[in-house]
């Protein structure tokens, strides 16, 4: 869009005060942000982890098999979750990425999981910079998660379950905020994730660099954030509801163009 | 649906593991943190049976027993007053807090009306997941209107089974006295909710 489209559609949207208000005013930073996210600095960061010596067994992640292969990290990302026979269950890209630090670096369950994501205006995890450098490395591609094992199908059930679970002191579910189409909190306008097209903008959207945080967030950062929005505990990273709930948001969006990371407000 | 059922049933009978119980699975995928507990996940009947598609929801008899438990469920105030004040009303309305691990367990919590109802027709920052509660005490204050506005904000369900809205009452949410002051705040013609804009 140009500029003085821009910055026409965000005066139109401050005046009507209507729900793309708050989007306006984002567009319009990301446009003067052009190529420079500060998410490129965590890409960066994130391809150093990968090849960084760590652990007990002294290895890097070079020999991580994302799905394509033992280092194949072109396109990986667009095709998880999945089913990894080795682990013997479907896995998303955090889950997969915590599996190669315990079997390949020799780390321990408790230190991958000691600080999954960082707190706002931290400085960004492990975990978040490779999942970063890696989203980049599956840009253009289109989603394609697994669907063909039995395991595969169950996650995707499974998290069409969880979705509409209703649970915790509200009675909030995932559906409750995006089951219908054109609603808002707030100001907040809300896709319904239930449909290809809303599942496809978020989905390929994520990870972003949250500009009011400071820092990349992961689509599990995002499970685990709408969790607790809706009064729950804290979802595990890696654990099979959140691995579900995204094979089921990656299946939604499945031939949608990956386009993260990105800019989010 | 159809496709989904039949491969989880399939998902059941080849890999228990992975079609067990959604509620074993969420048990197992979350943990306790700042005073917010795994229980949270544990589901009572209504929240069992709202837990599908909107458009599924939909044997009556259980919807006509669920309904009878939700106005059960409900405890007039115990002085009989239903109207506390309104200025009170307001806060609770916007205050989007409480009961998630990242709010003070010590600080009241709020209604969040906002985050899905329009009230004050001059606040433009509303959401849209429920109806626009403005003017709403243009229906007076009848002891009809009282009661079922009382019973619509303790539980919800007693009128509209399986509605997005929580049981504000019935969960301990709000206090009575958080209540009554929502209730000031919807149905005294003094608050802002009830007084029109000029333009």
């Amino acid at each position: 869009m140009q500029p003085h489209l821009i910055a026409a559609a965000t005066l139109l949207a401050v005046l009507t005060g209507t729900a793309s208000a708050d989007d306006g005013m984002f567009d319009e930073y990301r446009e003067m942000m052009g190529d420079d996210s500060p998410a490129v600095f965590v890409i960066d960061e994130g391809e150093e982890y990968w090849y960084e010596t760590q652990g007990p067994k002294a290895a890097s992640l070079e020999a991580c098999d994302l799905g394509l292969g033992p280092g194949v990290v072109e396109g990986a990302y667009a095709g998880v979750p999945r089913f990894f026979e080795d682990a013997g269950r479907v896995m998303d890209i955090e889950a997969r990425l915590q599996h190669c630090m315990i079997e390949l670096q020799g780390r321990s369950a408790e230190e991958v999981n000691r600080k999954p994501y960082s707190l706002r205006g931290d400085m960004g995890t492990e975990m978040e910079a490779l999942v970063a450098w890696l989203a980049d490395q599956s840009a253009g591609m289109a989603v394609n998660p697994g669907q063909v094992t039995p395991e595969e199908q169950a996650s995707y059930a499974l998290g069409e379950e969880i979705f509409f679970y209703r649970a915790g002191p509200h009675d909030f579910s995932c559906a409750t905020c995006h089951g219908q189409n054109d609603v808002r909190i707030r100001l907040q306008a809300l896709a319904n994730l239930t449909t290809h097209e809303g599942a496809a903008e978020a989905y390929t959207s994520w990870p972003a660099y949250r500009i009011s945080q400071s820092v990349v967030r992961t689509m599990g950062w995002r499970m685990r954030d709408c969790m607790r929005q809706q009064r729950l505990p804290e979802l595990i990273m890696g654990s099979d509801a959140s691995v579900a709930l995204q094979m089921f948001l990656a299946v939604k969006a499945s031939g949608a163009e990956m386009a993260a990371p990105g800019l989010k407000r | 649906m159809q496709r989904y059922s039949f491969l989880g049933l399939l998902g059941l009978l080849v890999f228990p593991a992975f079609a067990d119980d959604v509620h074993t699975v969420m048990r197992e995928s979350v943990a306790n943190i700042n005073g917010v507990t795994v229980s949270r996940v544990d589901r009572d009947p209504l929240q069992t049976f709202c837990s599908k598609p909107r458009a599924e929801a939909g044997d009556q008899a259980v919807v006509a027993e669920l309904r009878a438990a939700a106005m059960a469920s409900v405890m007039m105030p115990a002085d009989g007053a239903f109207l506390g004040s309104w200025q009170s009303g307001a806060e609770i309305a916007n205050n989007g807090r409480g009961l998630q691990y990242s709010d003070d367990p010590s600080a009241p919590n709020g209604g969040n009306c906002y985050a899905c109802h329009q009230l004050d027709p001059r606040e433009v920052a509303y959401g849209t997941i429920g109806p626009s509660l403005t003017r709403y005490g243009a229906r007076g204050q009848s002891d009809v209107v009282l009661q079922y506005t009382w019973t619509k904000l303790w539980n919800t369900h007693a009128y509209n089974v399986c509605s997005h809205m929580p049981r504000f009452g019935a969960q301990g949410i709000l206090t009575e006295q958080q209540l009554k002051d929502v209730m000031a705040y919807l149905l005294d013609p003094a608050s802002p909710v009830n007084i029109p804009t000029t333009d």
